[in-house]
């Protein structure tokens, strides 16, 4: 009896840490990391499985998926300064950002699945070259600068 | 069976096609590319285009590469291929950030009077600009400890944004943030009084 309400006491303070990492981890997520400043046809954000409107001001973050329709067109600028912008039936993945603005350490990576994408690198890049990458289907881009395009077929 | 079948068709397929477009356009664009863009100061720039363990390192303007699922190829782009392929992404692309610096008393949160005056074309960059953020930076020289100029940077910082805010930037729009003295527009020793690094600099983007 003694050692199952032990148990079940430890059982509910794993579940309790467990929901505290959780919630740490979405206020973790929740921060913005850029903004939309130009979109022009059809373009959505992808965030947790839902679709946003993509329009102007809208803010980003970490793990967002942003799609441009056949008549689309995205510009991101990013904490950091940098600088990305999609061109029409793209798919950009925001995988894993984290900036600091005050030591300008950081780490972005993201993903190009398909589609046109053209970069100019921020201020992660310039502080530590290779701290930011883009991946496509085929290949990993390591950033040390600072003006680029690419693109992926799927 | 029948499946891979079908896959080795569509492969085979893709690969006719492939060969169809080298022979257009002399290359196959299936898996992409990649372009780095001519700039000004070259030392800063260059791309590593990997995969497994192949790597092509882009470092002068326009060089570029393909890349395939047997690794990334070089080749040499022009403006107009980026011009063909990218011209939408590119016209999508944000205003870059425009940088002003305000220049501060010694020890002191006040503006120069020269500076004071910059505060105008401030304004006029912030309503230019559809959705506006502006990051306020406080910097300071190295007099004093790294906690003393973090704070000092950050209450220069604080002023600017106060005095934006009552010009009628919204508040949501500013953030302010100090690097203390670890970004030095003038490098100089440990303890060095330098009025040129007293700043904040003011990115609108």
């Amino acid at each position: 009896m003694t050692r199952s309400l032990t148990q079940s006491q430890n059982h509910f303070r794993n579940a309790l840490a467990g929901i505290v990492l959780l919630a740490a981890a979405a206020a973790a997520s929740a921060a913005d990391i850029g903004q939309i400043k130009v979109a022009k046809g059809q373009v959505a954000i992808e965030r947790q499985g839902k679709s946003l409107p993509a329009t102007v001001g809208a803010r980003l973050q970490a793990s967002d998926i942003v799609r441009t329709g056949a008549d689309g067109s995205v510009g991101i600028t990013m904490d950091d300064d940098s600088l990305l912008s999609a061109g029409a039936s793209s798919e950009l993945v925001l995988e894993r950002y984290a900036f600091d603005a005050t030591t300008n350490r950081g780490r972005f990576d993201a993903s190009l699945n398909k589609g046109t994408l053209a970069v100019v690198s921020g201020r992660i890049a310039k502080q530590a070259p290779d701290a930011m990458t883009v991946r496509t289907p085929n290949a990993i881009l390591g950033v040390r600068g600072t003006e680029f395009v690419v693109s992926a077929n799927d | 069976m029948t499946e891979v079948l079908q896959g080795a068709r569509r492969l085979a397929t893709a690969a006719v096609l492939c060969a169809a477009f080298a022979a257009l356009l002399g290359g196959c664009a299936s898996g992409g590319n990649v372009i780095l863009l001519p700039e000004k100061d070259l030392r800063q720039t260059a791309i590593s285009v990997k995969k497994g363990d192949q790597e092509v390192v882009l470092n002068q303007p326009y060089a570029a590469a393909k890349t395939t699922s047997a690794g990334p190829r070089a080749y040499v782009a022009n403006a107009q291929d980026v011009a063909t392929q990218f011209g939408p992404a590119l016209a999508a692309q944000p205003a870059r950030a425009a940088i002003f610096t305000l220049y501060f008393i010694e020890g002191n949160d006040e503006l120069t009077e020269e500076s004071a005056r910059i505060v105008d074309s401030i304004l006029s960059e912030i309503a230019r600009r559809p959705v506006p953020d502006v990051l306020v930076v406080g910097h300071t020289d190295t007099v004093g400890s790294d906690q003393f100029n973090d704070a000092l940077g950050r209450q220069r910082a604080e002023v600017v944004r106060v005095a934006l805010m009552k010009l009628g930037v919204p508040s949501d729009d500013i953030h302010a943030l100090s690097r203390g003295k670890r970004a030095p527009a003038i490098l100089t020793a440990d303890g060095v009084a330098e009025p040129r690094n007293r700043r904040v600099v003011i990115i609108v983007r």
